[in-house]
């Protein structure tokens, strides 16, 4: 469903990805992990359109869409989580996830997507009336998902939604995670430096080093590997 | 002098005309804080889309006059034309002078504005005139005003009231609309607004259309309270309403519309009490001593730079 195809991303004079391929298929949660600074956001990055790629491919139902504007691969049906959630601090909970809504013009079924959102995080119920700025990490994050959710997106990927939260928030955001996948049989790309807690979710998994794409492998696999086990599994 | 004899008429026609003066300064100052909160850049030729809106409307004003349209009409009618013009004034600059710099470093942006500001001077100097301009008295005297007019008349009510519609407009626009949250999205997280699915580039291009009218109505209402226009009223204006923007705190809208107000009644008692020779130095030393204490303006934030 989604294919990234020798994918080269420079900032600057520096190449962030080097020949990059990755596959997603319908429904599959697939996960990137790697170190700090491996490219894994940018991978992303790419994918939305904000760093477009100096080369390669990316198809998204077998249409190339590497040179689109950020707005029309939303409006294909891609969305992204970003790192470090990113909610529009001046704006409530029920502002910013209208803005997850800001392509589409069904206001009744917005009204009830955000209903179901907050069935999801009921706390979001709470704030909403509260300014995104003063929400806590984690309810952050429930928010910037929420957000995601909001455009319908066929494919939803999530960058590091563990960054920064208590065990027992990232143990609940991934049961969540696990969930939109399962009832809404949602496309799941997620990117994680906590790379146990990806795997375990994940159906098939990415590893990725210093902008190279070193490994891939079912996600059960993966976990029993030496090399991921020593590297990134503290085992 | 005891609170009796205060003379409060005389305070009350300089807080009237303090607050005329103000209300000008904050509907151009608008105009630099929305782009300034968006893109970060100070729109120096700001200042020459209020003077063009002002020479516009004076030459709609002309023709209208001799197809005998009367008075209110006339300025109303003209008005709308002159924000038309500044829209697409404001629209073409955005596309022409900072568009093709998006990236740049931020110096390069500010030089080309610096640019089109003295173009356009030079633009309107060379095609129209160099000389003052009469600008048509076209607000009568209205008759209720008659007790008060001693203390404001009715050019300043209309002034005044205009400002406030306006005002109101935009707050509107800015809280409730699709384009004023795609702008208020965009304010806060550019590229998390490209990621909601917003095009940045129309944001833009909307808040300088917006910037522009705010500042063409200005340029109408302050033309027909000067009665007198050239092609150098953008430079002067400009910079106050700048001034009136950094006291406020840059990026912040009501903070421009508090600093309009602060300007304009400071200039006023400064002009009223001590010496109209001096009005500037007051405006401008308030500046300097808000900046001292209050480096972010009076409703600013002081901004956290992430390393």
């Amino acid at each position: 469903m989604l294919k990234l195809q020798d994918i080269n991303t420079f900032y600057g004079n520096i190449q962030a990805l080097k020949g990059v391929s990755i596959t997603i298929e319908k429904g599959e949660i697939v996960t990137l992990i790697g170190a700090n600074g491996a490219g894994k956001s940018t991978t992303l990055m790419t994918l939305s359109g904000v760093v477009p790629p100096r080369s390669g491919e990316i198809l998204f139902r077998d249409e190339p869409i590497q040179n689109l504007a950020p707005e029309k691969i939303v409006k294909m049906g891609i969305c992204q989580v970003p790192e470090g959630r990113r909610i529009f601090p001046q704006m409530t909970v029920l502002e910013n996830l209208e803005m997850g809504a800001f392509l589409r013009n069904d206001k009744d079924i917005i009204r009830q997507d955000i209903d179901m959102v907050m069935d999801y995080f009921p706390i979001l119920a709470q704030r909403r009336n509260q300014l995104g700025g003063t929400l806590s990490g984690g309810e952050q994050q429930m928010l910037a998902i929420s957000r995601g959710l909001m455009s319908r997106p066929e494919v939803l990927l999530l960058d590091e939604p563990s960054l920064g939260l208590a065990p027992i928030i990232i143990q609940q955001i991934f049961e969540i995670i696990r969930k939109i996948n399962k009832e809404q049989l949602m496309t799941i790309f997620l990117v994680e430096q906590n790379a146990m807690q990806a795997l375990k979710l994940a159906d098939r998994g990415y590893v990725m080093e210093t902008g190279r794409i070193t490994l891939e492998d079912d996600a059960d696999k993966l976990l029993d590997n030496e090399e991921v086990k020593k590297a990134y599994l503290g085992i | 002098m005891s609170f009796l004899d205060f003379d409060w008429e005389y305070f009350l026609l300089l807080f009237a005309g303090g607050l005329v003066k103000g209300s000008i300064y904050a509907l151009i100052a608008l105009g630099y804080t929305m782009v300034y909160g968006i893109i970060q850049l100070i729109n120096f030729a700001h200042g020459e889309i209020y003077m063009i809106g002002a020479f516009v409307a004076l030459m709609v004003s002309g023709v209208l006059t001799i197809y005998g349209f009367s008075g209110v009409s006339i300025l109303v009618l003209a008005a709308i034309v002159a924000m038309i013009y500044a829209a697409a004034y404001g629209f073409t600059l955005e596309r022409i002078a900072y568009r093709p710099l998006r990236g740049a470093p931020r110096l390069s942006p500010l030089i080309s504005a610096i640019g089109m500001s003295l173009f356009l001077q030079n633009y309107v100097m060379l095609s129209q005139t160099p000389d003052f301009l009469r600008f048509p008295s076209l607000i009568p005297d209205f008759a209720f005003m008659e007790p008060i007019a001693h203390i404001i008349n009715s050019v300043e009510v209309v002034i005044l009231g205009t400002t406030v519609i306006t005002m109101l407009g935009l707050t509107y626009l800015i809280k409730f609309t699709k384009v004023g949250k795609a702008m208020r999205a965009t304010q806060q997280d550019m590229t998390m607004a490209r990621l909601v699915g917003i095009n940045s580039d129309r944001v833009i291009s909307m808040t300088f259309v917006i910037g522009s009218v705010l500042a063409a109505i200005g340029g109408v209402l302050i033309a027909s309270r000067l009665e007198q226009i050239n092609f150098m009223i953008g430079f002067l204006a400009g910079v106050k309403a700048f001034t009136a923007a950094v006291l406020g705190g840059i990026g912040n809208i009501p903070g421009a519309v508090l600093g309009g107000l602060v300007l304009g009644l400071t200039e006023s008692m400064a002009a009223g009490y001590i010496s109209s020779a001096y009005e500037d130095v007051f405006a401008f030393g308030l500046l300097v001593l808000i900046l001292t204490f209050r480096p972010a303006g009076l409703l600013g934030k002081a901004v956290k730079q992430k390393v």
